[in-house]
């Protein structure tokens, strides 16, 4: 059920951000979706990608430090108190998340959302109970193909 | 075939003898060698002839080796200001090889060699490889610069000499490096530490893993470089990192090297006589106490050097070496007094910042130290490559990177700087020499 997450490691300067996504594309590699973490002199670019394992050696070659994380994507019911009821569950269970972001295309009527938790598994298990929807890799980028 | 003869437990080869000779007979050479080489300066060098007859010596006065300490030392403004071939003791038609240094500021420095100078250096370089277990069958790689500098010959000459086969590369082009180095299977380089960072890790953007090719020892010299960046090498490599000692001044890379035991550099005394000075008091201390190295040339005819400071620190061991070699050992030199800059009052090594740095698990030894005055304070920046070894996906992660490291350094040091992560090979990379630091302070 956990999806795979390129981070990168960024200077915190003009045009830092340019590189990583052109070397993306000149290997027609698109971008489901990004967040970036930054302070004053770094940043952490996060990017989900269909083919994580080709757009991390592209990168690589090109001298970039990139690392793979374990991420999990749910569907949130696009109104209000929609994400407030799973942060409630993730409460419930005691987890921590550590960041989380959005993607930009919605699947059917409701946003999804990434997470990035203490515990991935834990949490999965505890989404499930709660019959909250964890979407799983190959349906994922299903999805972001429509 | 091997050259190395197995004698009563010891593994030499032939040309390596005199390492292996009975301190009072080495003694007695050093001494006859000494009042030789300072009567060929005295009567060939206007320089050192002035400064004897100032001190009132002859070179008749140097009855015994300790007799060394009075006669006068050679700096390296000496070269300088005697450019370019003021302080040579044989006519141009005996001279048949100049080199001369980078000159980054002015004038470079110029050393010269007869022929005979040229046979000890390849003598002396056979030296240093038989140290660090190479021999005939061996292929060498070397790496080093070839052409003005000394170290891209001097190494050359002395591994054709030793018999191995050497694939004369000259320093850069990293990638046809690694591929020389995999197809025709060197099993040894020579180049300066930081370089090698620079080989192991395009190899690995290559796809290519070091450890799986017959590469087994490198030969590192040029620059300082610590005992943690050996720890870091050795593994990564699969090979041993042996450091060897040089300067251009007393003859290039060939004055020194490490045995298997690698604790410590042997310096072929039979043609370096070696002292230790206190910097300040320009005295003599005891083995074994740290000073400036002092060395003078005992067989060098082109150009000899008496007592010429090194600017290097380091100490010569007292107890013998377990390889047998009966000629002295210095520490291995981590600091330069060149190297040196002085911070809010205090003495700081770019070696010690590095020694910090390796301290904490997984850091890339690629770093800067920059400078900077604001007018009012002088402040140190370390600028750190983040490896995927230490990258963590969080900022907090990469916050308490940073905190440790700059801990780190303050723990040396006592100084508090500020620490800047940066990008893969976004520090330049040399192909010789690394600059270390980066004084941007307004003089």
């Amino acid at each position: 059920m956990k999806i795979h997450q390129l981070s990168m490691f960024l200077e915190n300067k003009p045009g830092r951000l340019s590189e990583p996504c052109r070397l993306l594309a000149k290997a027609g590699i698109n971008i489901l979706t990004l967040s970036v973490a930054d302070t004053q002199q770094f940043g952490i670019l996060r990017l989900i990608v269909r083919d994580w394992e080709q757009a991390k050696k592209v990168l690589e070659q090109s001298g970039c430090v990139v690392n793979v994380t374990e991420v999990v994507a749910t569907e949130v019911e696009d109104k209000p108190g929609g994400l407030a009821e799973i942060l409630g569950i993730i409460e419930n269970a005691g987890l921590n998340i550590e960041y989380m972001y959005a993607f930009t295309f919605r699947s059917g009527d409701k946003a999804v959302i990434v997470f990035r938790f203490n515990n991935p598994d834990l949490a999965i298990q505890a989404l499930q109970q709660k019959n909250i929807n964890v979407i799983n890799g190959v349906e994922l980028y299903d999805r972001a193909k429509q | 075939m091997s050259e190395f003869w197995h004698d009563g437990g010891c593994t030499f080869h032939p040309v390596s003898a005199p390492d292996y000779l009975p301190t009072a007979q080495l003694r007695q050479l050093q001494l006859h060698r000494l009042q030789a080489v300072v009567q060929r300066s005295y009567d060939n060098v206007a320089l050192f002839r002035h400064r004897m007859e100032e001190l009132g010596l002859a070179p008749w006065d140097i009855q015994q080796l300790e007799d060394i300490q009075h006669l006068p030392f050679t700096i390296k403004t000496d070269l300088r200001d005697t450019y370019p071939f003021g302080l040579f003791a044989s006519p141009m038609n005996e001279i048949v090889r100049l080199h001369a240094s980078s000159g980054t500021t002015g004038k470079p420095i110029v050393v010269a060699y007869t022929r005979e100078d040229l046979r000890v250096w390849s003598n002396v370089m056979v030296r240093c490889f038989a140290a660090a277990g190479l021999d005939r069958g061996d292929i060498i790689q070397n790496a080093y610069g070839y052409g003005l500098f000394t170290g891209g010959l001097g190494a050359h000459y002395g591994a054709e000499a030793l018999g191995a086969t050497v694939i004369p590369i000259s320093g850069g082009n990293t990638d046809r490096q690694i591929m020389l180095m995999k197809d025709f299977g060197t099993t040894a380089i020579c180049c300066t530490p930081s370089y090698f960072l620079r080989i192991l890790e395009r190899a690995a953007e290559m796809g290519i893993d070091l450890r799986e090719l017959p590469l087994k020892a490198g030969v590192f010299g040029a620059e300082p470089w610590t005992e943690e960046m050996r720890k870091r090498i050795e593994p990564e490599a699969n090979i041993k990192a042996y450091d060897i000692y040089g300067l251009s001044e007393i003859i290039g890379p060939g004055v020194g090297n490490e045995c298997s035991e690698q604790h410590g550099l042997h310096i072929f005394e039979d043609h370096f006589y070696p002292e230790i000075i206190d910097p300040e008091t320009l005295k003599p201390v005891p083995d074994g106490t740290e000073g400036e190295l002092v060395l003078t040339t005992l067989s060098k005819q082109a150009m000899p050097m008496i007592r010429y400071r090194t600017r290097d620190i380091t100490a010569l061991y007292t107890e013998a070496c377990p390889c047998g070699r009966t000629i002295r050992r210095m520490r291995r030199i981590s600091r330069r007094s060149d190297d040196m800059f002085i911070i809010r009052g205090v003495n700081v090594y770019p070696s010690q910042i590095e020694e910090a740095l390796l301290a904490v698990e997984g850091t890339a030894p690629h770093y800067q130290i920059v400078l900077t005055n604001d007018g009012i304070m002088d402040d140190v920046e370390v600028h750190v490559e983040v490896t995927p070894e230490v990258f963590g996906d969080t900022i907090s992660v990469m916050e308490g990177l940073q905190k440790k490291l700059s801990a780190s350094i303050e723990r040396i040091i006592n100084i508090r700087v500020k620490l800047r992560l940066v990008e893969p090979n976004t520090i330049q990379r040399s192909e010789g020499k690394a600059k270390r630091v980066l004084d941007m302070r307004k003089k």
